[in-house]
C-alpha cells in the first residue's frame, strides 16, 4: 500500500503519445499515478493505427493529445491529465518539464531526443529512454542519481553528437512492426514503476538493446564521460537544435510561412509548384496544397519533375523533410528556386483552422 | 583468431546482416577499418563500438571470444 501512496504522489511528463507514448500511458493511467503530463503536436493518421492502440479509426485527423486525455480519463478517472498540443522545443521545455518528477521520451527525431536530455540534464530529472527502429528498440534511464552515482548518465555519454535526420528516417519511412512500440513501451513503463517505488534495480548506467526478430536482449555499459557538459539555461535556449541536426551544415534553406503561402496562392497561383515529399500513404490528404508527390527517399530519381520556372514549394508533415529534400537538391543539383513551408502542414491545418 | 561481430539498428540495413564472422583483426581499430572497407556508407553514421559489453572509446586488444558490437542512435517512437 505505501507503494501505491507513492504512485499517487508521483507526476510523470510523456512525451509523444506515439507508438512509445499509448502503452506509456495506458500503463501509467492504469496504475495510477497521480498526475500525467501528455506532450504531442501531432494529429492521428491511418498509418498510426497499427502500432498506437489508444487510437481509432473515427479518430483520423484529430488531436493525439485530445484522443489519449478522452479515452485514458475514462479508464482512470482518478489521474489528473495536463494537455500540452505544443511542439517541444528549447525555448519551452524547461517551463514544461520543470513541475514533473519523472521525463519519458517517446519521441521520433533526434533533435527532440536531444534537447529533452539536455533540459533534464540542467532540471536533474530522471529520463526514461525508449526509441525503436525497425524490428529493434533501445530503453535506458538517463540522469537518475543514487546511491552510487550523484548525477546519473547522460545521453550524450553514449552518443556525444546527433546524427543528421537522414540517418534517422521516421516510421512511416522504414516502417516498424506495430508491436515493438508496445514491447518497449512497456518496458519503459516498468522503469517508470521502479523509479517511483523505489524497487529492483533501474536501468541506469546501462542501454538495454532488443531485437524481436531474435528475441534478444543485449546491454550495454555506459559510464559518466568527464567531457560531457551540461548547458547553462542560457546556452540551452540559445542552441539551434534544428539546424544541428539537419544535416549539421549551415547552407540556408528558405522558408515560406503559411501567411505567405495564403497570400501567393490567391494572387500568382499560376506562377507556384506545390510539391508533397512525405512518402506515399501518408495522411492527411491536403489536395488544394499539392501538384505533385516525390517522396524524399525518390527524390533524386525524379529531379526532371521539378519545375525550374516557377517559385517551387516543399511541403511534409511538419516542414522537416521539406527542408532536408531542399538542402539535397540544392546539393545534388543546384536548384534555386525552392522554399519549404514553415511547419508544414500541421500548422496549414493549423491555420486554417481544420483541427 | 576469428571475432563475431554483431550490428544493431540502421547498421543492419547498410550491411545486410547482424552478425558476420572477421578473421585475423587483432584489435577494435582493425575491425573497424575491416568492416567500413567493406561496407564504405557506414562513413555516414554515427555509431560506438563495444568489446564484450563494453564501450571502447580508444583502440583495443582483442581476446579470443571477443564479441564487438557495432550500435548507432536510434530516434523513432
Amino acid at each position: 500500500m505505501e507503494g501505491q501512496e507513492k504512485i499517487k504522489n508521483s507526476s510523470v511528463l510523456v512525451i509523444g503519445a506515439g507508438g512509445l507514448g499509448c502503452p506509456v500511458l495506458q500503463y501509467l493511467t492504469a496504475l495510477g499515478v497521480g498526475t500525467i503530463g501528455i506532450v504531442d503536436h501531432d494529429i492521428i493518421s491511418e498509418s498510426n493505427l497499427q502500432r498506437q492502440v489508444l487510437y481509432y479509426q473515427t479518430d483520423i485527423n484529430k488531436s493525439k493529445v485530445e484522443i489519449a486525455v478522452e479515452r485514458l480519463g475514462k479508464q482512470n478517472p482518478n489521474v489528473k491529465f495536463i494537455k500540452y498540443f505544443v511542439q517541444l522545443t528549447n525555448k519551452n521545455a524547461l517551463e514544461i518539464l520543470k513541475d514533473y518528477d519523472i521525463v519519458i521520451d517517446g519521441t521520433d527525431n533526434f533533435a527532440t531526443r536531444y534537447l529533452i536530455n539536455d533540459a533534464c540534464a540542467i532540471l536533474k530529472k530522471p529520463l526514461v529512454f525508449g526509441a525503436i527502429h525497425k524490428f529493434e528498440g533501445q530503453v535506458s534511464v538517463f540522469h537518475y542519481k543514487d546511491d552510487a552515482n550523484s548525477t546519473g548518465v547522460n545521453y550524450r555519454d553514449m552518443f556525444p553528437i546527433p546524427p543528421s535526420p537522414e540517418e534517422a528516417p521516421n516510421c512511416s519511412e522504414i516502417g516498424v512492426i506495430g508491436v515493438l512500440p508496445g514491447i518497449i513501451g512497456t518496458l519503459q513503463a516498468t522503469e517508470v514503476l521502479k523509479i517511483i517505488t523505489g524497487i529492483g534495480k533501474v536501468l541506469s548506467g546501462e542501454l538495454l538493446f532488443m531485437n524481436a526478430l531474435e528475441m534478444q536482449f543485449y546491454k550495454v555499459e555506459v559510464s559518466v564521460l568527464d567531457q560531457t557538459t551540461v548547458f547553462s539555461i542560457d546556452e540551452y535556449k540559445n542552441f539551434d537544435y534544428g539546424q544541428f541536426c539537419i544535416l549539421n551544415e549551415k547552407e540556408p534553406v528558405s522558408e515560406i510561412s503559411v501567411t505567405d503561402l495564403k497570400n501567393i496562392l490567391e494572387s500568382d497561383r499560376f506562377n507556384l509548384q506545390l510539391i508533397d515529399v512525405r512518402e506515399l500513404n501518408e495522411l492527411p490528404v491536403v489536395a488544394e496544397l499539392i501538384d505533385i508527390n516525390i517522396p524524399l527517399s525518390q527524390i533524386n530519381e525524379y529531379v526532371s519533375k521539378i519545375d525550374n520556372q516557377k517559385k517551387v514549394i516543399l511541403i511534409c508533415k511538419s516542414g522537416v523533410r521539406s527542408k532536408m529534400a531542399i538542402l539535397k537538391l540544392q546539393r545534388d543539383f543546384g536548384l534555386k528556386n525552392l522554399h519549404s513551408l514553415k511547419g508544414g502542414l500541421i500548422e496549414w491545418l493549423n491555420f486554417n483552422n481544420v483541427l | 583468431m576469428k571475432t563475431e561481430v554483431l550490428f544493431f539498428g540502421i547498421i543492419v540495413d547498410i550491411t545486410g546482416k547482424n552478425r558476420m564472422e572477421i578473421d585475423n583483426c587483432i584489435d577494435t581499430f582493425s575491425i573497424k577499418t575491416a568492416i567500413i572497407n567493406e561496407f564504405p556508407k557506414l562513413c555516414n553514421y554515427k555509431f560506438v563500438m563495444t568489446v564484450r559489453n563494453q564501450i571502447v572509446s580508444d583502440n583495443k586488444i582483442l581476446n579470443n571470444g571477443d564479441v564487438v558490437a557495432f550500435l548507432p542512435p536510434f530516434a523513432g517512437g
